[in-house]
């Protein structure tokens, strides 16, 4: 009745080799030779380039192993962990309680901290601003709900735009890490950003837009600096030392804007999961926490200071 | 073979009205099942401690302030509107110059060319519009207007401009060429330039479809997302002129919903605004349905 079609029988068995290599690839415990085994690494976008450094240098390492990284937040990781699409949820800030407790009870696990690395945040002026230190006050003064330094000329420094005094106040959109993290570091408990900032989606975004304009004031990951913005010293209050954000000053304690990361597994990790943490804790893996601008754990001590920190004074 | 094809065809026929009845219909279910999806997100807060004083009347937006939050969405809503209204100052005279002169004065091969081109500027996701806003406009509205910072107003409702026009164009052309031939003949042959062609006579003959093409462009400015949320600054504040930094309503969902826990107060707040979405654009649509209407009668 109908002519065979040569190439059916063909295309079947492409089609049917297609799903067995899906449903293969999908199995999640098999290790066996030549399986890739992959991990889902997801969260805050502070450590999304140090994350990938890592997935791509562990790549190497261990070619059976494949490291997925993606971003959206600390929240996002938390929220991808609990959910179970993520393995290992990236964290630039302590789980709440109200996340553990929503991990037990969709999990009947807890989830277990791993201490990874440091992150300073720095301050960011344009280079046309005179400004090399700042105080905690101030900074509180200039973001904080009701703060007084709205110009350039409240903290005492000629403006940067020659034509315009205002301060332009960039910060982070609220869903991100860094945005919480800088609220409590700088305006404390209960205080809350002033109105009318301008808030970017990214971490690089913030140092991008510092660097095209003078007026403006920046906060994001020391990792994330470039040469066409200044990071400015912290003092804890005035008339105190400004510490500069660097490694030293931060494994040290000194430098006040400065937080641990972490990364969350659900219950305590095995297999691949930990030997990739394991690695993470060892001299190559902080090695790279360092080369990403980032902070390394201080028990390595002697770390070298990362290229974007030698611009410093 | 030929009988048993013969006794199935009603059957299929049947099956094929049954499908495209279901194709008709579903737009009809969608619409009502995302209303009923948001409202029900939204209604445990609205109906029971949800502040419309504060929501309508209030700048102060601090849904996750630790000792006091606040809604107050003031400005979000003036600043989804002032973009929206600016884009439509810039996209309005270019789109429907554009489809005057495609569809009146282009010669035709030119005219295969521009259609082409437009629609692949309809084609352009979102995403990459808002990341031109955050590059190359945000430079450019520096350097020309002298203003402190390219994210603004303007950044956005140029790039919202760029992205409503080609549907002003495609349904402004389509409303044009709808009108017929014999209207142009008898204006050119009463002596009318062909300026005056267009301006007395088929721009009045095709007002309803212009119009649904520029309402449309609303739709679309007031609807955008990323794109604003790149381009525009995603400040606070009620804006002093275009040069100023805005927040849109929709920006503030797409920055925030991610990040607020499901089913709290942030979270229906969010759906709120979803809500108050849906209705501006009920509203437009309406308005335009009843104007077109309005015209058609007289």
């Amino acid at each position: 009745m109908k002519k065979k079609n040569p190439y059916q029988s063909l295309s079947l068995l492409l089609a049917l080799l297609l799903i067995a290599g899906c449903l293969r690839g999908r199995q999640p415990g098999q290790e066996g030779a030549g399986e890739k085994k992959v991990i889902q690494n997801s969260g805050s976008d502070t450590m999304v380039n140090l994350a990938q450094a890592w997935a791509e240098e562990y790549v190497r390492i261990n070619p059976s192993v494949s490291v997925e990284v993606s971003g959206g937040g600390s929240g996002t990781g938390i929220a991808s962990l609990i959910n179970g699409t993520a393995d290992i949820a990236n964290c630039s800030r302590e789980m709440t309680p109200a996340e553990r407790e929503r991990a037990r009870e969709n999990t009947g696990r807890d989830p277990v901290e791993h201490l990874v690395g440091y992150d300073a945040l720095a301050i960011f002026v344009n280079l046309k601003n005179p400004l090399h230190e700042i105080t905690l006050e101030q900074l509180a003064e200039i973001y904080g709900e009701n703060g007084r330094s709205v110009r350039w000329s409240d903290l005492g420094v000629k403006p940067p735009d020659e034509e315009r005094d205002e301060i332009i106040i960039v910060s982070r959109q609220s869903n991100s890490g860094t945005y919480e993290y800088f609220r409590e570091a700088v305006l404390g408990k209960t205080r809350d950003f002033r109105l009318g900032t301008i808030d970017m989606h990214g971490s690089k975004d913030v140092v991008e837009l510092v660097a095209r304009t003078p007026g403006a004031i920046g906060y994001s990951g020391m990792g994330y600096a470039t040469d066409r913005v200044r990071m400015l010293s912290i003092a804890r209050s005035a008339g105190e030392t400004a510490y500069a954000p660097t490694v030293q000053n931060t494994q040290k304690g000194s430098y006040p804007v400065a937080r641990p990361l972490f990364m969350y597994t659900l219950g305590e990790p095995e297999g691949e999961i930990k030997a990739y943490l394991d690695w993470i804790d060892s001299p190559v893996g902080q090695d790279m926490v360092v080369r990403s601008g980032y902070v390394s754990l201080s028990r390595l001590g002697s770390a070298a200071p990362a290229e974007t920190q030698e611009q410093r004074p | 073979m030929t009988s048993s094809r013969r006794h199935l065809e009603p059957l299929k026929e049947w099956l094929i009205e049954r499908f495209i009845w279901l194709c008709g219909v579903s737009a009809i279910f969608f619409v009502f099942a995302i209303f009923v999806f948001v409202f029900r997100e939204g209604a445990e807060y609205f109906f029971n401690g949800f502040k419309a004083g504060e929501f309508f009347s209030s700048i102060e937006w601090y849904p996750t302030s630790r000792t006091h939050v606040r809604y107050g969405a003031l400005a979000l809503i003036t600043g989804t509107f002032s973009v929206s209204f600016l884009s439509m100052f810039i996209a309005v005279p270019f789109g429907l110059g554009a489809a005057v002169f495609i569809s009146e004065f282009c010669p035709p091969r030119l005219k295969e060319g521009l259609k082409i081109v437009i629609e692949l500027l309809a084609a352009i996701p979102s995403v990459v519009w808002g990341f031109i806003g955050l590059t190359i406009m945000n430079s450019l509205i520096v350097q020309l207007f002298n203003a402190p910072l390219g994210l603004n107003m303007l950044n956005g409702a140029i790039i919202l401009a760029l992205m409503s026009v080609p549907i002003i164009v495609s349904i402004g052309e389509d409303a044009l060429k709808a009108v017929p031939d014999s209207y142009r003949e008898a204006a050119l042959a009463l002596g009318c330039t062909r300026w005056q062609m267009v301006f007395r006579v088929l721009l009045p003959a095709a007002r309803n479809g212009l119009l649904a093409a520029v309402l449309l462009g609303i739709g679309r400015a007031v609807g955008e997302t990323m794109a604003v949320l790149m381009a525009t600054g995603h400040s606070i504040r009620i804006p002093r002129g275009v040069l100023e930094p805005v927040r849109t309503l929709t920006a503030t969902i797409a920055a925030e919903l991610g990040e607020a826990p499901v089913h709290s107060e942030h979270y229906q707040v969010l759906f709120i605004i979803g809500i108050l979405l849906f209705t501006i654009t009920f509203v437009i649509n309406i308005t335009a349905d009843l104007i077109v209407r309005g015209i058609g009668k007289k």
